[in-house]
């Protein structure tokens, strides 16, 4: 079985920015994978490269086996693409624009998934509407929708929830979980780092064109596991056993590093034995966020 | 092939969608050039012994305004879906680099000849008009369409602004179309400018055109015809190069 990405050294130079270092990724079939970054990590020229809107200066990409050079049409029908932009066409309603879109796939009478796909979307009542009218969710539920009129293989969203309120991005969400239960793969970027850490399965971290992070989201949170006890106490003086335990001070707030549950215990009966008291205590477990801001260096 | 019907379709629709704009207003305009010129010349001059002014006059504006309409086209379709960005919608799904170019060089080529008919049906109104050679007219609307199409398909896919297709509007289409024995015979213009009007290649679809409705021209219908070919088909080439190499649609 194909994988549904398959990306070999792939490598784009732009004139004034070399923006993806020959990188290597195997997306499978029925992944829910995300792709994190900072602006300009090459994120999206990644996606260009795989959606054909790029043309890559070196190495291979491929959609379920097909390269996207050489195989373009097999690549692109099996390839779904809701672009980060907020792009519409002003000359044509909704319903018109799902219609060319098929039409461009190939796919003569497509109505019934048009009409299922605006019902998913919450798009019904719009249907007959000029998609200049529409606010910017529905722009975005529409670039959702356009992407899956051919019900392809491989979805790729980019930056889908951005400016999307919080009940329509859960309903987003929902209908694209549906999707990835019903096979479909799930390629996405976002900004939301808690989306990807409760969506998906696999996590790769892209800093400066290169990967830095390619793991299963429960590894990658794993590997910074360390619970975070923060403390306030009544004094700046932390007792002297504790003090190898120590990851950051401000004043009287205090990080300690624990290694597991197990050893909450001991810090406290320390910090009893030797008189001082806590005026706050909270217990933090890394989130991909704290994964994310250490790959990338930032603060230090 | 699908794929390409559906975006032929699309593309007549959009300026079908805004005909007021894109089909009555240069329509209107052709008929004031042939208000005004009509009746200040119409008693003055004769070009070809038999045929009045006013009917010299209407092939050439029929072709002005075709050829204007299919530059227009394509240059300000592309030009819009690249500013808006909804050119991806067109560039993601499995359509080949031919397809895309004949869809957009159908569609504008169709876009000129709704408004040279309607330029003609109009002049019908004022002045009764034969049509000697019906095929001739066809085979140079379709020709000298097909090349200011692929022009205007250039000029889209080049331009990053609208002021770049205004710039090539106003500096290249219009005095190519102007200079070209629209509203008078080149043999009625000093030698020299006799001579340059021959490196126009719109003076030749209009000539081929209007030997067609009047069966007399200026030169050769088969001249004309030997001119207007490989010009159509060059200047088709350079847009589905450019489609080819994704210049400035692919990056």
């Amino acid at each position: 079985m194909a994988p549904a990405v398959r990306l070999r050294a792939l490598d784009k130079r732009y004139p004034a920015v070399h923006a993806l270092r020959s990188v290597d990724l195997v997306v499978e079939q029925g992944e829910f994978f995300a792709l994190l970054g900072p602006n300009g990590a090459g994120k999206t020229t990644l996606i260009s490269l795989l959606a054909g809107l790029a043309r890559p200066t070196g190495g291979t990409a491929e959609v379920m086996g097909f390269d996207v050079v050489r195989h373009y049409r097999e690549a692109r029908r099996n390839l779904g693409v809701v672009p980060q932009e907020l792009v519409y066409d002003a000359f044509f309603t909704v319903r018109e624009m799902l219609q060319f879109q098929s039409g461009y796939f190939g796919l003569r009478r497509n109505e019934a998934w048009i009409d299922e796909l605006l019902e998913n979307l919450g798009l019904t009542d719009k249907a007959d509407t000029y998609t200049r009218t529409l606010s910017g969710g529905m722009k975005r539920r529409l670039l959702v929708a356009q992407a899956l009129v051919h019900k392809p293989p491989v979805i790729v969203l980019d930056e889908p929830t951005a400016g999307v309120d919080v009940g329509l991005r859960q309903s987003l969400w929902a209908f694209i979980r549906r999707l990835n239960c019903e096979g479909h793969t799930i390629l996405l970027t976002t900004h939301y780092l808690e989306e990807a850490e409760t969506l998906c399965q696999r996590v790769a971290m892209l800093k400066a064109g290169q990967i830095v992070a390619l793991d299963r989201t429960a590894n990658l949170l794993h590997a910074d596991r360390d619970l975070k006890l923060v403390l306030k106490l009544d004094r700046t003086v932390l007792p002297e056993s504790l003090s190898g335990q120590l990851v950051e001070q401000q004043g009287d707030r205090f990080v300690l590093a624990l290694p597991e549950y197990g050893q909450l215990e001991a810090v406290l009966g320390t910090l009893r034995q030797a008189g001082v008291r806590i005026e706050e205590m909270e217990l933090r477990q890394a989130d991909l966020e704290d994964v994310f801001l250490k790959l990338m260096g930032q603060g230090s | 092939m699908y794929g390409f019907k559906t975006l032929l379709y699309k593309e007549i629709l959009r300026f079908w969608k805004v005909l007021l704009q894109t089909v009555m207003a240069p329509v209107l305009t052709a008929l004031l050039y042939l208000l005004i010129f009509a009746s200040v010349l119409k008693e003055h001059v004769q070009v070809y012994p038999g045929v009045s002014y006013t009917a010299f006059l209407m092939p050439g504006l029929i072709m002005m305004s075709l050829l204007q309409n299919a530059f227009a086209n394509g240059s300000s379709s592309l030009i819009q879906s690249k500013q808006n960005g909804n050119i991806v919608f067109v560039l993601l799904p499995p359509i080949s680099n031919f397809e895309f170019f004949a869809a957009y060089l159908i569609a504008s080529i169709v876009r000129g000849l709704v408004v040279g008919l309607g330029v003609l049906l109009v002049g019908l109104l004022f002045t009764k008009l034969d049509i000697a050679h019906p095929v001739w007219v066809l085979v140079f609307a379709l020709l000298a369409g097909a090349a200011f199409s692929a022009l205007g398909i250039v000029a889209g896919i080049w331009a990053d602004k609208y002021d770049h297709i205004a710039g090539v509007q106003n500096f290249i289409i219009m005095p190519l179309t102007f200079l070209s024995g629209v509203f008078y015979s080149i043999h009625a213009l000093p030698p020299f400018w006799q001579a340059i009007s021959h490196y126009n290649p719109v003076f030749f679809m209009i000539d081929g055109f209007r030997y067609g409705f009047h069966g007399v021209s200026d030169v050769d219908p088969w001249l004309s015809m030997a001119v207007v070919l490989p010009v159509a088909l060059v200047l088709s080439w350079i847009p589905l190069q450019l489609i080819r190499t994704g210049y400035k649609l692919r990056s």
